[in-house]
């Protein structure tokens, strides 16, 4: 079963290690990683750990058998193989072996049908995914993750103050949403706004500098955690429920330009019982505004089931005349394919459409709720376990061939820098100064004078 | 013959409260496509008060939106639509409704380009009229100038007569910020002369800036609205008896013109303030507040509501209840008399 070293040069250690793992998948990543840096080798365990230990799909299990060997033979070598390599200089990031695989340039899924309320037909069934699509569904979503994450550690260490609500297990609604539809398009949600904010085109970077409240923040270090703002991007709105009217101003406008654009209104399953949403329904059905109401029901409004709060649970229908369809919120696939149905809706001027997308979020409502006082631990492991979305399309992606699990792991490893340097950037990058306090009050005003905490304290605004 | 007619001076002219306003509308709606109008009954009803008359004719429906009893619901969409580059005039029947609303005016339109580090601006007009009627009852008649004047981010003009309706809507609607006009129900149909400058489709009057109505320097009068023209009544009788009074018109409620009124305080050393707001917490309070901390040495006297909470139906005691002519000569009599500080 051992094949020829990768490695020039006979005798070379590293031989020893390699025997018997090229069948596995982990070959090719070993290789690049042993010749990067030996630290990187004792990673190595946590990943083969992760990949084999992982709930198995039929294919994995001749693998498996293989690998179990493999890995007792591997805890060996890999303090020998260390002591070699660390002599070695380190040689930039080129890749030794390129892993010469063939891929699919695309592969076609099957995805649940999505519940219809007032509609004759929805959503396909299938969907073709291409390579390139999956690879950048799948950086985006593992880049929500970490960056989240990353925001829970700084909060954790009281870099980030205030109010931080963390998305990590809804990534899927995030990037499925703007997988379809244009960035031209309009999208507005509520608090728990990081990966929207992310996947309308900010950086990591000015994110978690804004969570810090540092000036190099999207809003310069004034609008924290709820507050942050990008092109066709209305936020990160605090008080619950009025950003829905809001969303269906903005489809007002986009109606009156008529440049066929859609906004996407967000709101999430605490929220749905809001008076104001019922206006805004009513009002963007009697216009026909090509808003497209999106419930991202992730079954607690804060600590509150949503059987304790709402006497209908079917959020897809409470729009009542309004057409609805309820999606599964943690598969990409099925978000995308629904999104690309409700915009092409709106569109055609039929008026709004309601989605309802089921999800979870792994953390509490916020950081100062450990969100297991109103759950139990067996359910947030059993999403995570069962219906984690970076996990489904890991999968999917991989048994179809569509990318390899080395490739993904390079993903993660540039993912985690990159939030790393982000991180890095917001706990160094300074305050705004004291002096830019009252700095836009008003918009295209002359400077003014602004009272400070006692009338001889004064502050100037400028827009 | 032509070169002469240019320089002839459009003579004077009578316009209501409500026909200034109107104008001000239709000429902004012509000036600028963005600029559109929604409120209850604004279209097809010529407006609850006829300040709408003839707009939705002109404009239709696309510019001229009639809306629900929705109140939360249309003045979020027309915030969403102004964020999102047009320029909504918001209409309230009366702005008691907009307490409903009130958290998309604060919330929404008025933090949100402080919150947003100058990214995100809300160019809306929220306008309607504001304080009593006629015999309205408590729920129809509250004063909301202290309200929206209490919060940053936001403009709240409070005009009095027609040059200031239509020059205030005017630079309302041009202006880049969520402005609040608080009009009053009871003016719509006085008539004023309308000097020749306010007939052009530029005239403009400038936010924050007070105007003084009558010069005087005895005493300084403060007011806003209809309670301005109280005030000179009361000047006027009062001038007979040797008193003369400075009555300024504020116009702006915020940002509040103090230079205005401490320029004037210190020419006369008196000053009342007139408003039909509840006296606690009020606009009167504020400039009390600041004239106490600006001029320091001369305390002030207020006369507001006074003491009088609640309005009743009874027609005579809500008479009472108000600040009118007779009401603001009694009180300067008093100070000149007894409370004679300088």
């Amino acid at each position: 079963m051992c094949s020829h070293s990768t490695f020039a040069g006979e005798g070379h250690p590293l031989d020893a290690v390699l025997v018997g793992l090229r069948p596995c998948g982990a070959h090719d990543f070993i290789t690049t990683r042993l010749r990067r840096a030996p630290i990187e080798a004792w990673h190595l365990l946590g990943h083969l750990k992760e990949t084999w230990g992982h709930p198995s799909p039929a294919s994995w299990a001749v693998r498996s058998r293989h690998c179990c060997h493999c890995l007792c033979f591997m805890r060996k070598m890999l303090a020998a193989v260390s002591r070699v390599l660390s002599g070695a200089s380190q040689k930039p990031a080129s890749r030794v072996l390129i892993a010469s695989r063939n891929f699919a340039n695309d592969a076609t899924f099957e995805i649940k049908k999505c519940d219809l309320h007032r509609l004759e037909e929805g959503p396909p069934v299938t969907t073709v995914l291409t390579r390139e699509d999956g690879l950048k569904y799948y950086r985006m979503m593992q880049t929500v993750r970490r960056m989240e994450l990353k925001a829970d550690q700084l909060y954790k260490q009281k870099i980030i103050r205030g109010f931080c609500h963390l998305c990590d297990g809804q990534e899927a609604c995030c990037v499925g949403l703007e997988a379809g539809i244009n960035p031209t398009d309009h999208l507005i949600t509520a608090y728990r706004a990081h990966g929207f904010t992310f996947t309308r085109g900010l950086s990591v970077r000015e994110i978690l500098a804004e969570l810090t409240g540092r000036k190099g923040g999207c809003a310069k270090g004034k609008g924290g955690s709820m507050h942050m703002y990008a092109k066709n991007f209305y936020g990160g709105n605090g008080i619950v429920g009025a950003q829905v009217p809001l969303g269906a101003g903005i489809a007002l406008a986009c109606k009156y330009n008529g440049k066929d654009e859609v906004c996407l209104t967000l709101y999430g399953d605490g929220a749905a019982n809001q008076g104001q949403i019922f206006e805004a329904y009513n009002m963007a059905a009697l216009w026909k505004l090509p808003c497209i109401f999106i419930c991202e029901n992730n079954r607690y409004g804060m600590g509150t089931s949503v059987e304790r709060a709402a006497a209908s649970t079917d959020y897809y229908k409470r729009g009542d005349f309004i057409p609805g369809l309820r999606v599964d919120g943690m598969d990409i696939l099925c978000v995308r394919e629904a999104t690309r149905f409700a915009a092409a809706y709106c569109r055609s001027g039929k008026g709004p459409i309601l989605m309802e997308l089921q999800t979870y979020r792994y953390h509490g409502h916020s950081m100062s709720d450990p969100g297991v006082s109103y759950r139990t631990r067996e359910e947030i492991q059993e999403v995570r376990s069962k219906s984690d979305p970076i996990m489904l399309l890991k999968d999917r992606m991989v048994n179809s061939n569509l990318a390899s699990v080395e490739e993904l792991k390079e993903i993660d490893v540039e993912v985690r820098k990159e939030i790393e340097d982000a991180a890095q950037f917001a706990t160094a990058d300074p305050e705004p100064p004291l002096e830019e306090l009252g700095y836009h009050i008003y918009s295209s005003d002359p400077p003014f004078e602004v009272r400070g905490a006692n009338q001889w304290i004064k502050f100037k605004s400028v827009s | 013959m032509a070169a002469v007619s240019g320089l002839v001076r459009r003579p004077f002219r009578q316009v209501t409260v409500r026909d200034a306003i109107n104008q001000g509308m239709d000429e902004e709606l012509e000036r600028d496509e963005k600029v559109f109008l929604l409120g209850e009954e604004v279209a097809q009803y010529d407006g609850a008060y006829k300040v709408s008359r003839g707009l939705w004719k002109k404009y239709g429906d696309k510019r001229i939106i009639d809306t629900p009893i929705s109140e939360m619901g249309f003045a979020g969409i027309a915030v969403g639509a102004a964020m999102a580059g047009l320029r909504p005039i918001c209409e309230f029947m009366t702005f008691n409704f907009s307490m409903q609303a009130i958290d998309q005016v604060i919330n929404s339109a008025a933090k949100t380009y402080y919150m947003s580090g100058g990214l995100q601006s809300v160019p809306i007009v929220f306008r309607g009229p504001n304080g009593a009627s006629a015999g309205v009852a408590a729920q129809h008649s509250q004063c909301f100038a202290a309200w929206y004047g209490h919060c940053p981010g936001l403009k709240v003009v409070s005009p009095w007569n027609s040059e200031d309706a239509k020059g205030l809507i005017k630079s309302a609607i041009r202006d880049n910020n969520p402005v609040v006009m608080l009009e009053n129900e009871l003016m719509y149909g006085v008539p004023f002369e309308f000097p020749p400058e306010a007939q052009s489709k530029d005239f403009l009057v400038p936010i924050g800036k007070a105007k003084i109505e009558r010069q005087g320097t005895h005493i300084t009068v403060v007011s806003h609205s209809r309670p301005v023209g109280h005030c000179l009544e009361a000047a006027a009788v009062l001038s007979k008896e040797g008193v003369e009074c400075e009555v300024i018109n504020m116009r702006t409620i915020r940002p509040m013109d103090m230079e205005t009124i401490e320029a004037s305080v210190m020419k006369t050393n008196h000053l009342v303030t007139v408003e039909g707001g509840w006296p606690q917490f009020g606009v009167g309070a504020e400039i009390c507040a600041r004239i106490m901390e600006g001029i320091s040495k001369k305390p002030v006297l207020e006369y507001s509501q006074a003491q009088i909470k609640r309005l009743k139906l009874a027609f005579a005691l809500s008479q009472l209840s108000l600040p009118s002519p007779r009401s603001c000569i009694q009180f300067p009599g008093c100070s000149c008399c007894s409370c004679h500080w300088c």
